[in-house]
């Protein structure tokens, strides 16, 4: 828990944050309303006698009292797919429509490219793409088990993606769900901070602007960008949303969300962000009892 | 593309590096082998008495030699890529084959051939197992159901012979329940 020291000055009750990321993390599962609806699956882990929690924010996302999630008859018919509680945050603030076309740029293993399926209906169009050849066939694997057929699977590096493949030339909205160091999955995974060190932070942080500036460009106007990582390193949020930026025309937009967290930070280690840097949201484990995320919502300006 | 195009040789061979959209008829055939899209509607109309117009919204392409995908997006054809929908059907073999996964999303509109088990023999059906059974219905793949939360839920597609229910449900999607 060492690295996580460099917070103190920014996260409350810096000991409740220390104690919850020490604490291992329950099973959560997402409806998949591709297949049904959120009672009929309900009714199905009743009849299994596989008890839940309905979270508050988001009544598709459920805490589920079992020690082998996969293991049920809801997993087995694609009703429900285990992914974090927080994992489901970015494709809400997303808040894609049916028929739209969406970018999910760092797509595998999929848990947030088909909800984001799932948010539009199966209807519309949604280009999932991970540069891992390797992760996809996860991705594939998800997508097909969850029967969503809105999916356009490819393999190629976001920083430099093309369109020319397809027959539109830009995305409403898209989702950068950026490569990171991970932090905040200490519960689920406890070697998760292992390899931490400023070098590897440095080096993620270059991809991720490149991620999210081509994501920018390849949006219309007025349409939307998601930035969210799974850690709590400013370097990683804060200051690749203010690169974003400097660099491309967009502006940082509020949103609602039904889970505690903090605003995001207009300062650290003598960087100064901009103002709006604040509408950004910082989930910390000790809020909801859940694992740690950072999320922001651009909108795509002229 | 007249008439000439569905009976020479000089239909072009399917290329299993990319997507290709399917023809809306056998008419407008253009590769060698290639189903249509009303072959493939028909198919499911026959076969499972999955009325045409469920699959209004979709398109269906072909990547991988008889390889049939569903596809709900926009794309053009060809398009070489990694996946487009999901894949739900196996042409150029003797008997067509749809997907489990197919089975699953769109096996509830079926009224014909489908076998309705119980809980026990769907937990071993999930499980992959074959089992004896009862069908007075034709042979060869069917959709396996049995009943969740009140109503009836495919499992996947079985293979049925000599009295005997084959589970094809493939290995990474087997579970014991």
């Amino acid at each position: 828990m060492e690295p996580l020291e460099r917070y103190r000055p920014i996260v409350d009750d810096f000991e409740a944050f220390l104690a919850a990321c020490e604490r291992p993390l329950g099973n959560a599962v997402r409806v998949n309303t591709i297949k049904v609806p959120v009672d009929r699956t309900l009714e199905a882990l009743d009849e299994d006698g596989v008890a839940y929690e309905q979270a508050d924010w988001n009544p598709r996302v459920l805490r589920l009292e079992t020690d082998s999630p996969g293991s049920t008859w809801t997993s087995f018919h694609g009703f429900t797919h285990g992914q974090e509680e927080v994992s489901a945050v970015p494709p809400v603030v997303l808040d894609p429509q049916p028929g739209e076309r969406v970018w999910d740029c760092c797509a595998a293993p999929g848990g947030k490219a088909t909800q984001i399926a799932a948010l539009m209906d199966d209807r519309g169009t949604v280009v999932a793409n991970d540069s891992n050849l390797g992760r996809i066939s996860a991705l594939r694997f998800n997508a097909e088990r969850l029967g969503a057929t809105s999916l356009a699977v490819t393999n190629a590096d976001a920083r430099n993606y093309s369109l020319s493949r397809f027959d539109f030339d830009v995305f409403d909205r898209a989702l950068v769900d950026a490569p990171c160091s991970c932090e905040g999955t200490i519960r689920k995974n406890p070697d998760a901070l292992d390899d931490w060190s400023p070098d590897h932070i440095a080096s993620v942080t270059g991809i991720q602007k490149g991620i999210l500036r081509r994501a920018i460009q390849a949006t219309r106007e007025g349409g939307t960008v998601v930035y969210s990582t799974c850690t709590f390193a400013p370097e990683e949020n804060e200051a690749v949303v203010q690169h974003a930026l400097d660099e491309e025309d967009c502006r940082v937009v509020d949103f609602a969300l039904g889970l505690d967290h903090s605003p995001g930070l207009t300062g650290w280690d003598g960087e100064t962000f901009d103002d709006s840097l604040s509408r950004a949201a910082r989930i910390y484990p000790h809020q909801n009892d859940t694992g740690g995320f950072f999320v922001a919502k651009l909108e795509v300006t002229a | 593309m007249g008439d000439d195009s569905t009976t020479g040789d000089d239909l072009a061979q399917n290329d299993g590096q990319r997507f290709d959209r399917l023809p809306a008829t056998d008419a407008d055939r253009t590769v060698e082998g290639r189903v249509s899209r009303e072959a493939v509607l028909d198919y499911f109309a026959d076969r499972f008495g999955i009325p045409p117009e469920t699959f209004d919204d979709h398109t269906f392409w072909e990547k991988g030699a008889g390889k049939i995908w569903i596809y709900a997006g926009t794309a053009p054809t060809p398009i070489e890529i990694e996946a487009l929908g999901m894949t739900c059907l196996r042409t150029r073999q003797e008997h067509w084959k749809p997907t489990t996964d197919f089975a699953q999303r769109f096996g509830r509109h079926a009224t014909e051939c489908v076998i309705d088990l119980d809980r026990d023999a769907a937990r071993r059906f999930a499980a992959g197992e074959d089992q004896e059974r009862d069908w007075d219905g034709d042979w060869g793949y069917l959709i396996a159901a049995h009943e969740v939360a009140g109503e009836r839920e495919p499992l996947g597609i079985g293979l049925f012979v000599h009295g005997e229910l084959r589970s094809m449900v493939p290995k990474g999607r087997q579970r014991e329940l």
